[in-house]
């Protein structure tokens, strides 16, 4: 009984000390938001295009019945990040051939188009979500936000903030390669 | 003084104010109660740590919106939240369910403390037991008093 007892300190170190290193690891990032929509249906969503932009609004039949998973990319122009964000995702539209949808949110139509025209557009589709309302739907925390989305309309995956730098190119590729959404002999 | 008084009430007054602005709010004040009691228990997504009804993010300001649709729909309070949870998941309440995945979240406190008492308890009753006066077994007896015998043996001489 005695000793059972002075094992105790013991026991509650190492359980406190685990619990500390779990914490102290430089990879974990304590805001993550765990996400429900894994795995899950995407939502259903009708978005109308930006007016005065050619692309075609967007909707959750867009999504599904393609031949291979697409990206939806939740974005704005007031959205500083957002612009860094998309050379990459033209990149990989262009270079690797990903297919790539647009939610416009809660933006101002006249500053996409000028965004767009400045930038590039490489969204096959786009849609308005001027509400916000489709945000809420896809459970958004902020912009931008990137999904991959499988044929059959299973979300696979989910980016917070932007895709830009090392780290999260090379997580985002492995994403991609995983779900197949690349085709193949595409990239390096 | 008066002035002072003053101008440190005027200075609260915007610890007062709320994230809920005048257009959002419901014209049936049961309602907008209801709403209002809804808000606090939802997380922001942006700023983690505060409640919808109190933080001025635009998703708050959304989610407000539609906890105050889906009332006027019609929906039960239960059915508000099970609508936002579907969408942001049991991240979005304040308050964790009780299910197996958080059992330690709400019963580690009840355990520690009833680890603490068992302990504790277990302590200070050995030392109680320490204090009871201890028979000698017969061998001690015999040391001591072989001892003791010798030293009055000594101060005899």
């Amino acid at each position: 009984m005695k000793r059972l007892i002075a094992g105790l300190p013991f026991v509650a170190a190492v359980i406190f000390g685990g619990f500390f290193l779990w914490g102290l690891n430089p990879d974990r990032d304590p805001n993550e938001i765990p996400s429900v929509l894994i795995s899950q249906p995407a939502p259903a969503f009708d978005l109308d295009p930006v007016p005065g932009l050619e692309t075609p609004g967007l909707a959750r039949s867009d999504l599904v019945s393609n031949e291979r998973p697409v990206v939806v990319n939740v974005f704005a122009s007031w959205c500083v990040p957002c612009r860094a964000e998309h050379a990459v995702l033209t990149r990989f539209v262009e270079r690797e051939g990903m297919r790539l949808f647009g939610i416009n949110y809660k933006d101002k139509p006249e500053d996409a188009v000028k965004w767009l025209n400045d930038l590039g557009n490489p969204y096959e589709r786009i849609g308005s979500d001027l509400s916000g309302r489709t945000g809420i739907e896809w459970g958004l925390s902020g912009v931008p936000e990137t999904f991959i989305v499988d044929s059959d309309g299973t979300v696979l995956f989910r980016y917070v903030g932007p895709v830009v730098g090392p780290d999260a190119v090379e997580r985002f590729t492995q994403a991609l390669k995983q779900a197949g959404a690349l085709p193949n002999g595409a990239g390096s | 003084m008066r002035q002072l008084i003053f101008a440190f009430c005027i200075g609260l007054l915007p610890f007062a104010a709320n994230a809920v602005e005048p257009d959002e709010m419901l014209t049936d004040p049961v309602l907008e109660q209801r709403a209002r009691e809804i808000s606090k228990d939802l997380r922001c997504v942006v700023c983690q740590n505060q409640d919808i009804d109190s933080s001025n993010a635009g998703v708050a300001r959304d989610l407000r919106l539609l906890v105050r649709e889906r009332l006027v729909v019609g929906d039960s309070d239960a059915e508000v939240i099970e609508y936002i949870r579907a969408r942001y998941g049991d991240y979005v309440l304040l308050k964790p369910p009780l299910e197996p995945a958080t059992y330690a979240l709400w019963f580690a406190p009840i355990a520690f403390v009833l680890i603490g008492v068992f302990v504790g308890g277990g302590l200070l009753m050995s030392r109680r037991k320490q204090e009871a006066f201890e028979d000698l077994g017969s061998e001690d007896e015999n040391t001591v008093s072989e001892i003791l015998r010798q030293n009055e043996a000594g101060d005899a001489s």
